[in-house]
């Protein structure tokens, strides 16, 4: 193999020049150059800093080496790495970089090694269309699967034995209209609209039970099975709730702002319609309350742990999918515990102490209480591991959001239309 | 080059793995028995068979092998003979497939890529667009210098041709033709000039890319597209968006004037499109500034954006804001940066790296959200530094004793490196906020006993820093530290310590020459910075306590003189001349002592991001903190605008240009709008008439869905904008609308107008001259003004919790010559300290707990932030003459004095003219003990200040009566406060809670049947009420039906429990267990009236 040596007469002007894919082992098994070819030993310099970080998590995003800088995200075990000669503003990079993520994901079903490596020439395909010159040229989900077809086993037989390809003939329709999202000639025999309304709640509540800080992230994901051009006007019961919204490129801006109503020409297929926040300065309910005790004793290496999980604020419903996550001090060995409901387990390696509950009976209160034993001659952790809390509630968005009506305009058909709600902990830490 | 090596190896057996996958069923076995077992050059020539047989199908499937070849990174070049033939392929993706190898070694086999040219040329008059354009952007992609004619040639015709997404591809050719052959410039920015005037949202963002690439000086180019630009700005896709809002951002700071000169708050309110009588009224009042039309049409146009899903996008609209608004409109930006927190980590760490530069010069932004930058033990380290990093930029009197409440949180961390950045954390805070310093030493001495080196080490560098600062009375620390000196064994932790020794050697006199003695023992053994400082420490004693210490000193400078490093020896050679008086010795040892024992400086504690405001936001630059290659300095503001006139577009004009590409039918109304002198306000918005309902039926054919295509743009952008002018008169979201209106009212009648205080921005900005007296005025008000405009499009209930949730923070800083528009100047640092002051009880507390141990109290006082405020009135500006007053309970532990209540007021100045010397007038002797608040200087009219006081009002409801003062007038006042403010919230367990509440019983419990207005039955809501009425905590209860609240009175610290049972009708029984039994019946008696309201 020799390196191509580059020519750098002058500083070439494009946003990413180059991108590299690298697993967790540090071997680089995907590149593509969008205009000369960088040598591979760049990302030398990121192997340091990778080196440096211990965890993969903690390795700074922008890096800069002699002749490049470096800006890579860290997604399902993998780094994509894109080289970078100019400024440009990190974000764009950042972003774009997680977009090609997604659209493996979404290509693909997970955005993996193997996936990668066993659809290279869709991948190529994809990034070839992604990113012109460096320029980001066509990252809607629903452009690109009509130009380069997903995956799918029959039709992989059918071309092999054909020679038929995956590349459609034509410019989507969506590269050229204002709506580049939607592709056109959409036709289903069951026409349907299906929206789930997520909320995250982020909080961290302090020792005593107090909430330091509570906020909700809230998300309306769509499923539009639609034929047609179909408008839609969804509109809400308390659109007051939302004061910080991020939507879809194809909501009507000025309609909700005008309106509070969100009006759009879906997406053929799933997409996110648009996400909220609903910030520390609004009250936001906390579904449960957590009473913990973990003490470890300096005679006798060992330690104690009792942790009790109760309903506070649920609105009347069940709490379920409970779990409690705890990061142990390097020093704990192992953990001695009964529960009175559920499963726990301790990995001993990643010191991670696991409880999977299940449902929250109000009656009957989940606990678990027993003894750790403590690596001996090791001095005590100063600080007790924080609690992390799963846990999901069905048929309930806490922040009270609710959908009130979904109007369909354009098309004649009746379809069927659902929403769903769910309320799932999100960065839930209850600080011992 | 470990990886290089390491691939070498793998390269083989890679190869191997790889041959094996890619024959797949159909393929002939013969070919994976190649790939298995042959060499590198054996399995090309495989390929190479493959590419030159007649089946399309193997032909594709040795392409797919070669792309995963390329794609490895292993080279195929050899290949290129045989893969150039099938370029002219019928088969669309062996086609494609061919164009990524060519454009990958072209320019290693430039003569034979040649032979491929002819095809590109051919494509490219093909009738079908997707062809053309992929042709293009192919043959542009070869970079073999001989086309650059056919280049040129193909991309002029291209930027004519008829389908925009032909067009955008010329855009992105440019790029690529001017890297290739930079000569070429001339022609290339007669093509952007062309492309610019398109209006096809398509091109724009690439263009505009080129422009920057090729032209970025070429600003007259911009001129005539301006307006187009900034309205097409909403329906570009995304990337473009980002390239056109920061070349916007750049042209606007070369054609506008500053909107942050004198004056500047007040002008630029003016609606854009309003009609000539009033601007010429305004002209007449001789405003000093008036923000050019355009560029509020900037503004106004890429606020929306703030909303996209994009973060890149959201960033580039921040900075424009944070680059060009004036000063108090930048905070509407905040929301947005805050919910990009909750994206990917690396968004995070760039949101928060300019979060964190925006945050020293304007800390009012982001104080609301200051709990959104609390650290979670998950974060990566790097997030968790810059979150520590916002938190100390937003640390004020306020809010101090809940971030060190965090900070103490932080300290225990196990993540050590966190910990100690916590500790640096602390002792900045130390240092801005006087009040706390002396609370913060105490704190990191307590730390100092920590079992782990890396605080202990930490802590020590930070207090030696304090202490530096104000060097009097602690002498107990200093003797404390050199108690812990035995056990310390970080170097820069050891060295901290002998300096402090050394420099006040004079209040330890006992103790300092005991260290000497010990270090003459240990020092060769130490690090070279500990005994550069032991030298040091040695010469000071030596100085100022020769009897004791002469031989000591002696002994040390000879252990200096041979050891092994010439840094030791240089010092002590110089040290030994400077105080050893011998003959050779000149004039120097004279001044020794001056020389050693001069008082110094103290180092400032800065924030990491001081000086990053120098890049502009959301650059790599910023992020890295250094000039990027082809960084462009953000220009200045000019002094004199430029001309205006230059982006005036004529009717006619831009039509001849572009007239190929228009659509017939719409054309004069497109221009009509891009016109000056239109009203807007005409056409209403109705963009819900969806460009959907045209594109639905978009044909295939090209010409149509042109012509179509170009017709929806320009609907939606007309009615885009005049949606928008209408909705602002409707639902002031315009503000620059509401504010107009407002802006006329105050003129009319400046006397009189009562606002509220959440006001205080709109008045700000309307007074004639109006400064703010403080720059923390300014930055409350600012944030005050965030959450206004924010709710203005709601109903009036919300509104009023926004306000009152952004209200709690304390500006007691009362620098006078401070105008607004020097807030580029303000240091976080308030400089004046008032009085010393007594933190506290519960921060003292709080900071107890950084000893660590473990021994928690069963009743522990907090602040509760969760109950809403209720804001009253002190002085109305009639009764004071113009100066009007309001209060607030901010509900947090009082700074001055532990039984003080913290009370809040906001002076407004409502009077045409400025007010001075506002302060607190003599008490009576008899009447409460009150802090009051530092004298403020001056008021500008319109301008208003937010000042905190304390009342130790003695457990009683007993009015405190004072006199408020300004230079003429004296006005009495008096602050009645309710029973439930008396409270202090205190979190307990329900055991303990059902325990004391046994203790209260007989005479101390004082209890009611009530009935409850049914929207108060539910559990949040009578937390709600209750947390209304009175500042207490939520106990966690286990039974539904009961609701249990735990308090303590301010003063005596006398315990308060409130519970809550619910019956089965809509009564319910209210207890309340006190000591206090007046209080009790006075709390029954408000709990009643408050739950009886719907």
């Amino acid at each position: 193999m020799t390196p191509c040596r580059v020519n750098v007469k002058r500083w070439q002007a494009e946003m990413i020049h180059s991108l590299f894919v690298i697993n967790h082992l540090g071997d680089i098994f995907l590149e593509k150059h969008w205009k000369s070819v960088i040598s591979r030993s760049v990302c030398d310099y990121f192997f340091e800093a990778r080196e440096k970080a211990v965890d993969p998590e903690n390795v700074p995003p922008v890096l800069q080496t002699p002749h490049h800088y470096l800006i890579s995200i860290y997604r399902g075990k993998l780094f994509f790495l894109s080289v970078i000669q100019t400024e440009v503003p990190p974000l764009f990079v950042i972003e774009f970089l997680h977009r090609v993520a997604d659209t493996f994901q979404d290509y693909f079903g997970e955005c993996s090694e193997s996936v990668i490596s066993d659809n290279v020439v869709i991948v190529y395909e994809l990034l070839e269309e992604m990113l012109d010159n460096g320029f980001p040229l066509a990252t809607e989900s629903n452009v690109l699967k009509e130009m380069i077809r997903p995956p799918n086993i029959l039709r992989s037989v059918v071309n092999t034995l054909t020679g038929g390809s995956n590349v459609g003939e034509t410019l989507p329709q969506g590269q050229l209209s204002n709506i580049p999202w939607r592709r056109a000639g959409v036709k289903y025999t069951n026409n349907e609209a299906y929206f789930d309304v997520t909320e995250e709640i982020d909080a961290i509540v302090d020792k005593s039970g107090t909430t330091v800080s509570a906020e909700i992230q809230g998300v309306i994901e769509a499923c539009v099975k639609l034929s047609g051009m179909p408008d839609l006007t969804m509109s809400f019961m308390n659109p007051r709730l939302l004061d910080d919204v991020s939507f879809h490129p194809c909501v009507r801006f000025r309609r909700w702002e005008s309106e509070r109503v969100l009006s759009f020409i879906p997406p053929d297929g799933n997409f996110t319609l648009m996400t909220y926040h609903i910030s520390s300065q609004n009250l936001v309910a906390i579904p449960v309350y957590v009473k913990q005790s973990i003490s470890f004793f300096e005679a006798g290496s060992c330690g104690r742990l009792d942790i009790t999980i109760g309903p506070k604020q649920t609105m009347g419903k069940t709490v379920e999918d409970l779990k409690v996550t705890v990061h142990m001090p390097k020093a704990v060995l192992n953990a001695n515990l009964t529960a009175s409901q559920g499963n726990y387990t301790y990995d001993f390696t990643t010191k991670l102490l696991v409880w999977d509950i299940g449902k929250l009976n109000p009656q009957k209160l989940p606990n678990l209480r027993g003894s750790l034993s403590m690596q001996t001659g090791v001095p005590n952790p100063e600080e007790n591991p924080s609690l992390n809390i799963d846990l999901k509630i069905q048929q309930l968005a806490i922040s009270g959001l609710k959908v009130s009506r979904l109007d369909m305009y354009g098309e004649t058909y009746k379809p069927f239309k659902g929403v769903k709600y769910v309320t799932k902990a999100g960065k839930f830490q209850v600080r011992t | 080059m470990s990886t290089g090596v390491s691939y070498n190896d793998q390269g083989g057996a890679e190869a191997a793995v790889e041959a094996g996958q890619e024959s797949t069923p159909t393929s002939s076995s013969t070919g994976a028995a190649f790939g298995l077992f042959s060499a590198d050059f054996k399995k090309n020539e495989d390929l190479k068979e493959m590419l030159e047989s007649n089946k399309e199908s193997l032909k594709l499937e040795a392409m797919k092998r070669i792309v995963g070849l390329i794609a490895k990174g292993k080279s195929a070049s050899e290949l290129f003979p045989a893969v150039v033939k099938n370029v002219a392929s019928k088969n669309i993706e062996l086609k494609k497939l061919v164009y990524v190898y060519l454009v990958r070694y072209a320019e290693k086999q430039q003569d034979l890529a040649l032979l491929s040219i002819s095809t590109f040329q051919r494509a490219l008059k093909d009738p079908n667009q997707f062809i053309r354009a992929s042709a293009l952007r192919v043959l542009s992609s070869i970079r073999v210098p001989i086309i650059v004619p056919i280049m040129m040639l193909a991309i002029k015709e291209a930027a004519a041709d008829l389908s925009p997404y032909v067009r955008k591809t010329s855009a992105h050719a440019i790029q690529k033709l001017y890297s290739l052959d930079p000569d070429q410039k001339e022609q290339l920015i007669e093509v952007i000039e062309k492309l610019l005037k398109d209006k096809s949202t398509l091109v724009a963002g690439s263009v505009v890319m080129a422009f920057e690439e090729v032209c970025p000086d070429r600003i007259d180019l911009i001129h005539k597209n301006y307006r187009k630009l900034c309205n097409l700005l909403v329906d570009v896709e995304e990337w473009g968006q980002v390239v056109i809002i920061s070349m916007l951002t750049r042209y606007a700071r070369t054609q506008f004037t500053s909107p942050w000169t004198e004056g500047a708050e007040f002008d630029e309110n003016k609606a854009f499109y309003d009609s000539d009588s009033e601007e010429k009224k305004d002209q007449t009042e001789a405003k000093p500034y008036v923000m050019d039309p355009d560029h509020r049409l900037l503004l106004r146009n890429t606020k929306p954006l703030l909303q996209s899903r994009n973060t890149a996008v959201v960033m580039a609209v921040a900075q424009l804001y944070w680059h060009l608004a004036p000063k108090h409109e930048v905070s509407i930006v905040t929301k947005s940066l805050v919910r990009l927190l909750r994206s990917h980590r690396e968004v995070q760490y760039i949101v928060l790296q300019n979060i964190a530069t925006m945050s020293i010069q304007r800390k009012g932004m982001f104080e609301p959200f200051i709990k959104s930058f609390y650290v979670r033990s998950t974060d990566a380290t790097h997030i968790k530094t810059l979150k520590l990093e916002i938190l100390t930029n937003l640390a004020n009197e306020a809010n101090i004793s809940t971030i060190l409440r965090e900070f103490q949180t932080y300290v225990k961390s196990q993540d050590k490196a966190f910990a100690a950045a916590t500790i640096q954390a602390i002792g900045r805070c130390a240092t801005n906020i006087s009040e706390v310093t002396d609370t913060c030493l105490n704190g990191l001495v307590l730390l100092l006993s920590n079992r782990d080196e890396t605080v202990v080490a930490e802590s020590i560098v930070v207090i030696k820093k304090l202490l530096q600062t104000q060097p009097t009375q602690h002498g107990d620390i200093i003797k404390h530290m050199a108690k812990l000196f035995d056990n310390v064994t970080v170097p820069m932790a050891r060295a901290s310590i002998l300096w402090l020794m050394g420099e006040y050697c004079e209040k330890v006199p006992k103790i300092a020459p005991d260290v000497l003695r010990k270090m003459a023992k240990t020092f060769t053994a130490e690090e070279d910075i500990v005994k550069l400082q032991t030298v040091n420490l040695a010469a000071k004693l030596y100085l100022t306590n020769s009897k004791q210490t002469k031989l000591l000193t002696q002994y040390i400078l000879n252990l200096g003189k041979y050891d092994q490093n010439y840094d030791i020896r240089d010092r002590t050679r110089f040290i030994r001349q400077l105080i050893v008086p011998n003959e050779k010795s000149g004039a120097l040892s004279k001044y020794a002592r001056r020389i050693l024992l001069a008082p110094k400086p103290a180092p400032g504690l800065e924030s990491a991001f001081k000086d990053r405001d120098r890049y502009q936001l959301g650059t790599l630059s910023h992020s890295l903190n250094l000039k990027a290659t082809g960084y462009q300095e953000l220009p200045d503001w000019p002094a004199v605008a430029p001309d205006q006139s230059v982006r005036n577009v004529e009717i006619v004009e831009p039509l001849r240009e572009s007239a190929p590409i228009v659509g017939k039918t719409k054309q004069p109304k497109s221009d009509k709008f891009y016109s000056d002198d239109e009203d807007e306000k005409e056409e209403e918005g109705s963009d819900s008439s969806g460009s959907g309902s045209e594109d639905s039926s978009s044909s295939s054919e090209e010409s149509g869905s042109e012509s179509e295509e170009e017709s929806s743009e320009d609907s939606e952008k007309t009615s885009s904008d005049s949606g928008k002018s209408s909705s602002g008169s409707e639902k002031s979201s315009s503000e620059s609308e509401s504010d107009q209106k407002k802006k006329k009212k105050t003129k009319k009648a400046p006397q009189k107008k009562s606002k509220p205080a959440g006001d205080s921005d709109s008045e700000n900005g309307n007074g004639p001259v109006g400064q703010a007296s403080s720059s923390s005025s300014e930055s409350s008000s600012d944030s005050e003004s965030d959450s206004e405009s924010d709710s203005e499009s709601d109903s009036p209930a919300p509104k009023k919790k926004t306000e009152e949730k952004a209200k709690p923070k304390v500006a007691v800083n009362s620098k006078k010559e401070v105008s607004l528009l020097d807030l580029d100047d303000f240091s976080p640092a308030p400089t004046n300290a008032p009085k010393p002051s007594v933190l506290s009880q519960s921060l003292l507390s709080d900071l107890e707990g950084l000893s660590l141990s473990n021994i928690s109290s069963t009743v522990q006082v907090t602040t509760s932030s969760f109950g809403p405020l209720k804001t009253y009135e002190l002085l109305h500006h009639m009764t004071g003459k113009g100066l009007s007053a309001k209060y607030h309970f901010p509900r947090q532990p009082c700074l001055f004095q532990p039984s003080m209540v913290a009370v809040q007021v906001i002076l407004t100045n409502s009077s045409d003219h400025a007010l001075e010397e506002i302060h607190i007038g003599d008490q009576s002797p008899a009447s409460l003990n009150i802090h009051c608040f530092n004298t403020i200087e001056r008021l500008e009219p319109g301008a208003s200040v937010t000042v905190s006081m304390g009342i130790d009002f003695s457990d009683s409801t007993q009015a405190a009566n004072f006199q408020l003062c300004t230079k003429e007038d004296q006005f009495s006042v008096s602050i009645q406060p309710a029973v439930g403010e008396l409270l202090m919230a205190s979190t307990m367990t329900e055991q303990d809670f059902c325990k004391e509440q046994g203790k209260l019983q007989g005479m101390n419990e004082t209890s009611a049947t009530i009935t409850m207005a049914t929207a108060n039955a539910s559990r949040q809501a009578i937390n709600k009420q209750v947390l209304s009425v009175a500042n207490v905590g939520e106990v966690p209860s286990s039974q539904n039906n009961f609701s249990r609240f735990a308090g303590q009175t301010v003063s005596s610290r006398a315990l308060v429990l409130v519970s809550l049972e619910l019956s089965e009708s809509s009564g319910a029984l209210l207890t309340i267990n006190t000591e206090k039994s007046v209080m009790a019946s006075m709390l029954l008696q408000d709990l009643k009236q408050a739950f009886a309201q719907a």
